[in-house]
Parts: structure tokens; C-alpha cells; sequence
């Protein structure tokens, strides 16, 4: 009899979580806050953890030296696998057609050669500077987004900021109350872990990496290719978790305001090209922003999303047809409240001489400047609360304008 | 002296639980004195002992089960009555049922949460996991748990706690062992689930630091133990009861006692010796619940049962005695040269080494013999040799060790036993239910095999997810291994993409996966 009780808790050990208070939590975030074109507006905010490849995710096929540079997996525009031109001189990963289609329509944007104030390349460090919203590592256990979320005038009851995964992630916890919910078998060891894992067991204890190779491998021949969709594998979590948050989202007195992480882009070896593991996990992201827009129905109108990632990767391609920790990326933004159709970017070029450290995309773009526009675009926060609560000591980084319609 | 993280790591992963995370400065005070830091918990009286609030003794635990069978049997009987009152009668007319509201608009979040959680299990709070309540509205509510069901986890998590506090940890793996040598199986039956715990904390746990001979008399008296080798039902055929009902010898205790318990296979005696014993102990049982042979739920001699006149066992007679019989063989058994050696070998095997070296074991087995079978003085021989400390770190860390090792290093006391329980059963070692009694495998190929090594990737994944959030997974490996940890295990937790996976890998690596 207890056995059932225990597996009934084993299956939940992979089902629903809430955090914090319940779901109708006081509310920070007034429903209507704009009230003068009865907006009611949403954020979204993806963290991709691992430092995405920008210069593979919206290519600079343009520039002279991204070829040459990128080697083996450089995007090109015309071939097999042709990248999406998203104007003359950018050029979109082909496993982001929904995405495209979000940039034809006018509802999502790049904002390119983009960084945090970050310039060290430790991924721990650098996710910390860009959740916590402050200049440097500093180990603070609040997040920007949650600091906004306190700054904005409290309202009726709608739900507090939803924490999507196992976890809250830094960028949303703080003092304003969040609620948190993960899917079913969201966290499973995924393929990048059990791959770091699998070369730490050769190198220092055989049996071990034979041992979990092999049921690494039955694990896969049980559930088939791993490389498409389907219950399970990382590219159906991510839409699942898309699906799931939208749907909380698209309630009446649902939270307006989330986070979540998708992680696996530390792509240090055979990343791909046009096709590969990076294309994999982008399919992924393109899937969760398409499960956003059709998830949230009506409400799309009045949301926008913004994918972020701690850093990027070196503009040069590695010896292992991959890219190591680099600095600038790029940011995403979608979502009917977007005035997209733009790649935004003080482009540096990719000279050697232009590179940041002789190595990396160099950054011209404050990634707070970019998430400030975006906060006083959909919430009227002021220059000073962003400033100085939302983003400590970033007067200089400017709110960018324009961003939201 | 200099600290010397490598003999810490042996005293805190082959002799104990591994270290904790957070202020516990284990790795420290292991590396300064790693014999002493070990050795220090076999020192302090008592400090084996398990009470917790709301843990019951044997007898009460007996009785709560009978109680609770009673109640159903009621409820059942009721039941019935109602049913046989209710069949001429129409069936009572039924409320039109409510078509599923068609409207998709406006949705209030506590549909949606209910949708979404209607296809999910109802989550418990997990000690595994920070941050949890419970979900805004779940199915229909689960079974409140039964009389049985909440023993097992109080017991569970009463030794969780235990296991996850101590500071080295030796005396509660002490304690595993030998409530594995001496296993009994919580999926024999009601009475087997709600007594594992108390079996262990009344038969075990007073004699870890005592004589065997004391330690094998209680745990071969223990209810639970009469229970789980049927001596309950074993009736001598010449005894009165035997002789009214036509019942007879069961031979099941009586042949794991020499075989799994003393002498070991190939320890010199026949099923001569096992019909004999299994003779000797006819009679041993437990009260039941009419309570005719004494409180409901506790042992009992039955001399109805008992098998008259002398027997002969292992070239010894033993008189007819009664209860005292048996308690004389026992003693005798426990004091055999064979079980001296079969011990010894699991003992060395358990902390040390598969194959374990066979000049230890040797050491080991006089020491038994000299001490009669003092296994305080069996653990210090253990801790006071070389081999110990010099063999390498290769032994495959159990399930259970897996677990509370992460929980130490995670700093986090158990509060519910729900995760613990749940992932020891998908990793094949549901707590105190071994598949035989033979108890659990206690070798690393039993441990580390494909499927196993998968499944506790998954473990730890989930583990990262949902802590590695707040933690600093470097500062982890100085409390696990500080500079004992090989270059690969650290560039491999410094290069992880997130805190989450760092903590995952961590708790994978082989530092936390062998001992």
C-alpha cells in the first residue's frame, strides 16, 4: 500500500511546484497599467544559460571577416540550409522560421554586439552580473527583474511574477512575493551534462564511464534519435515550459510578469552550423516563443519577450568545430508589443583590430539598456528607479528607446 | 601535524557519510586527526541509541496494526450491511450532471493551475527542495496516510535526520551494516513495514557498539525477524501443538541464521544442523493479538510449540531447556570460529575493498575471537589499520549512502523522507525491503551498472536544478574534497555552463561517487 503512496511521490517529484505565497499573492503589478490605451501589459524574460553563440544565432553574412572566422560554421545565405536574411547584411539561424515570421510581422527585433557589464568569461560569474542587474559579482540574492516588480505601484489582484522551472531563478527573487510552477519531468540530466560527465569518468575513473555510457546509450535506444521533438527530449521541454507558462499567463489574474532558463548553450565543441546541436537547441527557443504567442492568445498584442544570455562566444571557431566563452552576443525580443523588424546595432566589424581582446564580438550595446527600454516601455518605470533600484549605478547605461510599441 | 585532505577523505567517505556543506568544517577537523575524528563517535555511550518523539516500541506498533486491521475489517463488514440494506431500493436519483464549462475565455489562473495540475501527480513537499507549497488546487485529495505508512516514514526519517547530522557518520554506517547483515524486508506484510524501523532501533542499534552474541540473540527474538522467516508458524511435531495440528517444522530462520547470519555458506554444518536448530527455536513467536501469550505484539516463548527433549547441534547436545535452549546454541553459534571469519570478511569487505585483503580480514578475526565478538573493538581494529587508510577509494557508494552524502554536502536536514524513499526505490534499494535476505549487494559492480549509474545522473540533475540556484558549487568541492580533488573533477565543476549543472557534476564526480 505504501508503495503506491511512494510512487504516487516519485512521479511528483517531477511535477508541480509552487513557491512562495499562493497563487492570488499580492499583487505588485497593477492589472491595466496602462490604463490610458487599456494595455495590460506582459514580460517575459528567457535566460539561455551557458553563453549563446550570437554571431551563429543572427549572422553578420555582410561582414567581410564573419565567414573566415566562423569557418565550418559560419551561416551562409545561399547553399543548403540557406540563413533567413533579416535584411541586407543579417542573416537569422534557419531553425528559427517562427521567429522569422515574428520579424516579418513587425513583432520581433535583434538588438546585436550586445553585453553585460561583465568582461571575464566564468559562466557562474556572468550569470550572476546579469540577473542580479548589478555591475559585478557580488553575490546580492535579489534580481532586477524582481526589483521591478517592486517598483511598480501595487494594483488589483493579479498574480505575483511566476518563476517557471525548479527553482526561482536570481533574476526574479527578491522581496516581491513570485509564485513558481515546473512541469512534469522538466529536470532530467540532460545530454550536455551527461556528455561532461561521461569525459570526466575517462579521465579519471574508466569503469564509471563505461558503466554510464552504456546506460546513457540503452537510455537512447530506448527513446529513439534524440535530435527531434518529442516527449521528453530537450526541445519538447522547452515548449512544454513555454506552453505551460503562457497558459498561466494568459489568465485573467495571472501573473504579467515571468522568468525561465533554458540551459545547454555552452557550445565549446561541434556546435554546428546550419544543422548541429546549436541548431537543435535554437529550434527549441523558436518552438517555446511560438508556444508564447499561441499560448497567450489575445494578451500576445500586449506582450514582449526578452532572451538574454550571460555572454557570448569567441568570433573565431575553436579546434573542436566549437566556440569558447566570449563577450558580445546578441538579445531577442518578441512579442506583439515589440516594434520589431529591426536588427539594432552599432556594428564594431570583426577586424582583428576590432575585436574585443583580439578574440570576441565587441560589445557596443549595454544589454541594461536594452532591458530598461523594455521596462519603461511596457511599465512606465522611470530613468531614476531604473538607475538606481532596478539596475544599481547604471545612470550611464541609457533606457533605449523605442522598443515597445 | 599537516592536514592531509586524502586521509579525510577516507574518514569521512569510507568510514562515515561524507562531509557537510555549510559550517560543519568537516573536511578540516578529519584532515587534522583523521583516526580520531572517526573514532571519536565510537567513544560517546549511548550515542547509537535512536529516540525520537512519536517512535513507538514493537509492542505498540503490533497493537496499532492489529487496531487498524480490526477497523477494516469493521468498515468492511458495515459496508456490506449498507450494501445488502441498499440493493431492493432505486438507485438514488442523480444530480444532471454539469456539461465542462465551454467557455475559454477569461480563464481565472485557478482553473488554469487546475488544469494544468490535473494532469500532473499532486506535488508533496519535498526536503530535497527549497521553496515549495502546496499547489494551488490538486486532484481529488490522496488517501490520508495509514497507521503503517506513517511509521515507516517517521522511522524513516528519524534515521535520515540521524544519518545526515552526525559528524563523521561511522556509527550510523555501523548501524546500516548490520541491519543489512540482519535484514528483514518491510514488503513481508503489514507487520514487517510497521516494525523495520523499531527492529532496528531495539535489535540493532544497542549492539553495534556491544557483543555480537547480544546483538544476534535480539535480533533473532525480534518479532519482526520471527515474522520475516515464518518461525511464527514453525510447530515442533512432537510438541503439543504440533501434534493437534497437524503442522510442523519451518526451517526458514533456523537456515539463515547459519547462513546469513553466522557461520556463512561452507561454515561447517549440515541440514542435519539446520533441522535441529529449526527444532531448538520452535516456540520462538510473538504475542498476538488476543494477547494470550503475553502482550500483543511483543516475543514470546511458546512451550506449546517447542519441540521436546535434547537436540543435537553442531556435535553439542542441548538439553531440553525450553526458551534456553536456544539462547544456549545461539551463544555457542555466535562464538564458532566460522562465524568469526565470515564476519570479518563482510566487515572488510563493506569498508574497505570488494576483495577484501586477506591479512586484515585475519586481524579482524582474531580480534572477534579474542574480544568473544565485541564489535566496538572490531570497529577500532578496523579504524587502527593501515589498510584502511592506504587501500584506494574505490568502492561504489550504496543508494542510500549516495543520498544522504548529497544531503550532508547540500546542508539540508530532511524534513519529510518522501524524496529519500522514493529515489531509493527507483535506484533499487528501498529502504529496509532488500530483495532477500541475503540483504542489499555490497559490491560496486552491484552499484554501478548502466541503468543505476543513469538513474542517479537523473538524481543528481534533478538535485541541481532545483539547489544549484543557491549554491557555490567550488565552495562545495573545498567542504567535499577541498585539495584532495583531482584537477579533471575540479575543471569540470569550474566549466559548467550553470551553478546547477556544476552541482549535478559534483555530486557525480567520483570523489562523492566512491569511498
Amino acid at each position: 500500500m505504501i508503495d503506491c503512496v511512494e510512487n504516487r511521490l516519485l512521479t511528483s517529484r517531477r511535477g508541480l511546484l509552487l513557491g512562495g505565497a499562493s497563487f492570488a499573492a499580492w499583487a505588485y503589478l497593477p492589472k491595466f497599467a496602462r490604463a490610458a490605451d487599456g494595455r495590460d501589459p506582459r514580460l517575459v524574460v528567457v535566460i539561455l544559460r551557458g553563453a549563446l553563440d550570437g554571431l551563429s544565432t543572427v549572422a553578420p553574412v555582410g561582414d567581410p571577416d564573419y565567414a573566415g572566422l566562423h569557418g565550418s560554421i559560419a551561416l551562409t545565405a545561399e547553399g543548403a540550409h540557406t540563413a533567413l536574411m533579416l535584411d541586407s547584411f543579417f542573416a537569422l539561424h534557419p531553425s528559427m522560421p517562427e521567429f522569422a515570421r515574428m520579424y516579418r510581422d513587425q513583432h520581433a527585433a535583434v538588438i546585436h554586439a550586445v553585453a553585460t557589464p561583465y568582461r571575464d568569461r566564468s559562466h557562474f560569474d556572468g550569470q550572476d552580473v546579469l540577473e542580479s542587474g548589478y555591475a559585478g559579482p557580488g553575490r546580492v540574492q535579489s534580481g532586477w527583474l524582481n526589483r521591478a516588480l517592486e517598483a511598480l505601484p501595487r494594483g488589483e489582484r493579479v498574480s505575483s511574477g511566476l518563476a517557471v522551472g525548479p527553482t526561482t531563478p536570481l533574476v526574479l527573487r527578491g522581496n516581491a512575493p513570485t509564485v513558481g510552477w515546473a512541469p512534469v519531468a522538466l529536470p532530467q540530466a540532460d545530454d550536455d551534462t551527461a556528455m561532461r560527465l561521461v569525459d570526466l569518468y575517462r579521465h579519471r575513473d574508466p569503469a564509471l564511464a563505461s558503466a554510464l555510457s552504456q546506460g546513457l546509450q540503452l537510455d537512447k535506444v530506448a527513446s529513439g534519435d534524440d535530435m527531434k521533438p518529442k516527449p521528453g527530449n530537450q526541445v519538447a521541454q522547452m515548449r512544454q515550459v513555454a506552453r505551460g507558462a503562457a497558459k498561466l499567463m494568459a489568465a485573467d489574474d495571472g501573473p504579467r510578469i515571468a522568468a525561465l532558463a533554458f540551459d545547454g548553450w555552452d557550445t565549446h565543441a561541434n556546435e554546428g552550423g546550419p544543422v548541429g546541436r546549436l541548431a537543435f537547441l535554437l529550434g527549441g527557443l523558436d518552438g517555446a516563443l511560438a508556444e508564447f504567442e499561441s499560448g497567450l492568445g489575445e494578451r500576445w498584442r500586449d506582450t514582449a519577450i526578452v532572451v538574454a544570455t550571460e555572454f557570448g562566444r569567441t568570433a573565431r571557431i575553436n579546434g573542436t568545430d566549437g566556440t569558447d566563452h566570449g563577450t558580445g552576443t546578441i538579445a531577442l525580443l518578441a512579442g506583439g508589443a515589440v516594434k520589431g523588424g529591426r536588427v539594432i546595432s552599432d556594428w564594431p566589424g570583426l577586424k582583428l583590430a576590432n575585436l574585443y581582446e583580439g578574440r570576441d564580438l565587441k560589445p557596443t550595446t549595454d544589454l541594461r539598456s536594452v532591458i530598461k527600454g523594455v521596462l519603461q516601455g511596457q511599465f512606465g518605470l522611470s530613468d531614476r528607479v531604473l538607475a538606481e533600484t532596478v539596475f544599481p549605478d547604471s545612470a550611464s547605461a541609457r533606457p533605449m528607446k523605442g522598443l515597445v510599441a | 601535524m599537516a592536514r592531509d585532505s586524502q586521509a579525510a577523505l577516507v574518514a569521512l567517505n569510507r568510514f562515515g557519510f561524507g562531509a557537510r556543506g555549510g559550517a560543519s568544517g568537516d573536511l578540516i577537523n578529519a584532515a587534522s586527526d583523521p583516526r580520531g575524528f572517526v573514532k571519536a563517535e565510537l567513544a560517546r555511550p549511548n550515542g547509537v541509541l535512536l529516540e525520537a518523539p512519536g517512535l513507538q516500541s514493537t509492542p505498540q506498533l503490533g497493537q496499532a496494526v492489529f487496531a487498524y486491521q480490526d477497523q477494516l475489517k469493521q468498515a468492511r463488514e458495515a459496508a456490506k450491511e449498507t450494501a445488502k440494506a441498499a440493493a431492493p431500493a432505486e438507485a438514488p436519483q442523480q444530480a444532471p450532471t454539469d456539461p465542462k464549462p465551454a467557455s475559454r475565455r477569461n480563464l481565472s489562473l485557478n482553473t488554469v493551475a487546475t488544469e494544468i495540475a490535473g494532469q500532473m501527480t499532486e506535488a508533496k513537499p519535498d526536503t530535497m527542495q527549497p521553496n515549495t507549497a502546496a499547489p494551488p488546487a490538486a486532484k481529488p485529495a490522496p488517501q490520508p496516510l495509514n497507521v503503517i505508512q506513517k511509521t515507516f516514514r517517521a522511522e524513516a526519517l528519524a534515521r535520515l535526520q540521524r544519518a545526515t547530522l552526525a559528524e563523521c557518520g561511522f556509527t550510523e554506517r555501523l548501524v546500516v551494516f548490520w541491519s543489512n547483515h540482519f535484514c528483514i524486508s518491510a514488503s513481508k506484510g503489514e507487520l514487517a513495514r510497521i516494525w523495520a524501523g523499531a527492529f532496528e532501533r531495539e535489535a540493532i542499534r544497542p549492539h553495534v557498539l556491544g557483543r555480537f552474541a547480544d546483538m544476534l540473540k535480539a535480533v533473532e527474538q525480534h518479532p519482526a525477524m520471527l515474522f520475516f522467516l515464518d518461525n511464527q508458524q514453525s510447530l515442533g511435531p512432537d510438541s503439543r501443538a504440533g501434534q493437534n495440528r497437524k503442522r510442523g517444522l519451518n526451517e526458514n530462520l533456523a537456515r539463515e541464521i547459519m547462513e546469513l547470519h553466522t557461520l556463512g555458506v561452507g561454515g561447517g554444518y549440515t541440514q542435519e544442523d539446520v533441522t535441529s536448530l529449526a527444532r531448538i527455536i520452535t516456540g520462538w513467536t510473538f504475542a498476538g493479538r488476543q494477547g494470550q501469550l503475553g502482550t500483543p505484539g511483543s516475543f514470546a516463548f511458546n512451550a506449546n510449540a517447542h519441540q521436546p527433549g535434547a537436540q543435537m547441534l553442531l556435535g553439542k547436545t542441548y538439553e531440553a531447556t525450553g526458551l534456553a535452549q536456544g539462547e544456549a546454541a545461539l551463544a555457542d553459534i555466535a562464538r564458532h570460529p566460522s562465524t568469526a571469519n565470515f564476519v570479518a570478511t563482510k566487515f572488510v569487505r563493506h569498508f574497505v575493498a570488494d576483495d577484501p585483503p586477506p591479512a586484515l580480514v585475519a586481524r579482524l578475526r582474531d580480534v572477534f575471537v579474542k574480544t568473544d565478538g565485541d564489535l566496538k573493538a572490531l570497529a577500532t581494529a578496523l579504524v587502527d589499520s593501515d589498510e584502511a587508510w592506504k587501500a584506494p577509494l574505490t568502492k561504489m557508494r550504496s543508494p542510500y549512502d549516495f543520498l544522504v552524502a548529497s544531503g550532508r554536502l547540500l546542508a539540508r536536514v530532511p524534513e519529510d523522507p518522501g524524496a529519500y524513499l522514493s529515489s531509493l526505490n527507483l535506484l533499487g534499494q528501498p529502504l529496509w525491503t532488500p530483495a532477500g535476505p541475503n540483504g542489499f549487494p555490497d559490491t560496486s559492480a552491484a552499484w554501478a551498472a548502466p541503468e543505476g549509474m543513469k538513474l542517479r545522473l537523473d538524481i543528481a540533475a534533478q538535485l541541481g536544478a532545483r539547489l544549484g540556484n543557491n549554491i557555490d558549487p567550488l565552495d562545495l568541492l573545498e567542504f567535499a574534497a577541498a585539495d584532495a580533488a583531482s584537477i579533471e573533477t575540479r575543471k569540470t565543476i569550474e566549466r559548467a555552463e550553470s551553478r546547477q549543472q556544476a552541482l549535478a557534476l559534483l555530486l557525480m564526480s567520483p570523489e562523492m561517487q566512491r569511498r
